[in-house]
């Protein structure tokens, strides 16, 4: 079955979505994703979705969840890299993700996790 | 009657033998009305057009053409005459009756030339009248036509061209955009606005953008709608978003109409939000000590 890869990066999980994202994939995404995070422990997540061009509703509301159960098992979420087309669309959808953090790239997003990392423990 | 009077018409005859007439006394009647402008046209190439005009109106009236059936092929000589002639003008900036006597004042010089060539017949005479008269007035409308679809075509040019030029995206500093808006917002330009800005923001990386809605003349919910909009997609892209420009009556109005900007930074002038984009970005600008600044 088609899965997409989650990395481990120290505290941190990396996941690269690369191919067309379909709501079976979600779903399956969501499941490795939380048992990720409590098997890893892990304090922060970072979805990079520079490769995705389409997304709908579903696909939307997904991202919106997978940050709200990160957050419950105590660990942050960043989406980078939305394309723009991307980003109108969710708003266009009424989606605008409002509790999900975002960068612009991965670089800068990997910087804010770090920070919100701090804030926390400070 | 009027199918008859068009099928044996002698008028491309007359047209023939009085084309020299014709055109001294059409000439006379252009250059004499009110509607004449000199600034616009000299007499010359006036002189050329309606001579054109006539040449192709002999050979369209001369192929056996019912003058009744404007819309056909026959006609289509004259009516690319006329199409050009009213795109010219309409350019030239001519108003829509300047253009369209060009036509009508050929009524008159047509209408001696008929009496003088049809003297003693009566009825000849009125039927020949009814089918030249109708011909004009249909030559004319379709004058007017063209010079209208003309000034359509300017018209929709111009705004397009409006809303390229009234979008810009400009880096203000490292990190830091600005969109200045001018004019009315609505969906069509916000769409734009958005698309530009966040292209902008993926090619330069920019952590930070400020609108500035200081050219923007009247905010209603409808225009803070699409601000939001824009600056809910900013936020998606990675990249933080503040509003500035609002005059005092804008943000009256905002909070008359009950308006949640929500948790959107808003600064008064693009100077306050250019301040707290450099802050976030970590800039500091220092006054050198004893230089006026």
């Amino acid at each position: 079955m088609e899965r997409i890869p989650i990395l481990k990066m120290g505290s941190f999980l990396l996941v690269t979505i690369q191919v067309d994202m379909h709501d079976q994939l979600a779903l399956t995404l969501q499941d490795d994703l939380t048992a990720k995070i409590s098997k890893e422990r892990s304090r922060g997540v970072l979805i990079d979705i520079s490769a995705l061009d389409v997304v709908d509703s579903f696909i939307g509301r997904m991202i919106a969840n997978i940050s709200a159960m990160a957050r419950v098992l105590d660990a942050q979420t960043v989406v980078v890299g939305m394309q723009p087309s991307v980003a109108i669309t969710l708003v266009e959808l009424g989606l605008p993700l409002e509790g999900v953090h975002t960068a612009l790239n991965v670089e800068k997003g990997m910087a804010l996790l770090h920070r919100r990392l701090d804030e926390v423990r400070a | 009657m009027l199918r008859e009077a068009s099928a044996t018409t002698r008028i491309p005859a007359f047209l023939k033998s009085n084309e020299k007439e014709i055109l001294q006394e059409w000439l006379k009647e252009q250059t004499g009305a009110p509607t004449f402008r000199a600034d616009l046209l000299k007499e010359k190439d006036l002189r050329e057009e309606s001579h054109a005009f006539l040449g192709a109106l002999q050979t369209a009236a001369a192929q056996g053409n019912s003058i009744d059936d404007v819309g056909g092929e026959g006609w289509s000589g004259v009516k690319d005459f006329l199409s050009d002639l009213s795109r010219s003008r309409a350019q030239a900036g001519f108003t829509p009756s300047e253009t369209a006597t060009f036509v009508f004042s050929l009524k008159q010089p047509l209408f001696s030339m008929l009496r003088k060539e049809m003297k003693g017949d009566a009825e000849g005479l009125v039927k020949e009248m009814w089918g030249a008269s109708v011909l004009i007035d249909k030559l004319g409308l379709f004058t007017t036509e063209a010079y209208q679809s003309t000034r359509e075509d300017v018209i929709s040019r111009q705004q397009r061209e409006l809303l390229e030029l009234s979008t810009p995206v400009v880096e203000l500093w490292d990190d830091v955009l600005a969109v200045p808006l001018v004019g009315t917002l609505d969906s069509a330009r916000t769409q734009i606005v958005m698309e530009t800005l966040l292209e902008k923001i993926v090619s330069t990386g920019a952590s930070i953008a400020i609108i500035d809605i200081t050219g923007v003349p009247t905010v209603d919910t409808l225009v803070a709608q699409h601000l939001l909009k824009t600056v809910a997609a900013t936020r998606l892209m990675g990249a933080d978003c503040i509003i500035s420009g609002i005059r005092p009556q804008i943000a009256q109005t905002i909070v008359h109409l009950g308006v949640n900007l929500g948790e959107v930074i808003t600064k008064a002038t693009l100077a306050d939000a250019f301040r707290v984009a450099l802050q976030r970005t970590g800039w500091k600008i220092e006054k050198k000590d004893g230089e006026r600044g």
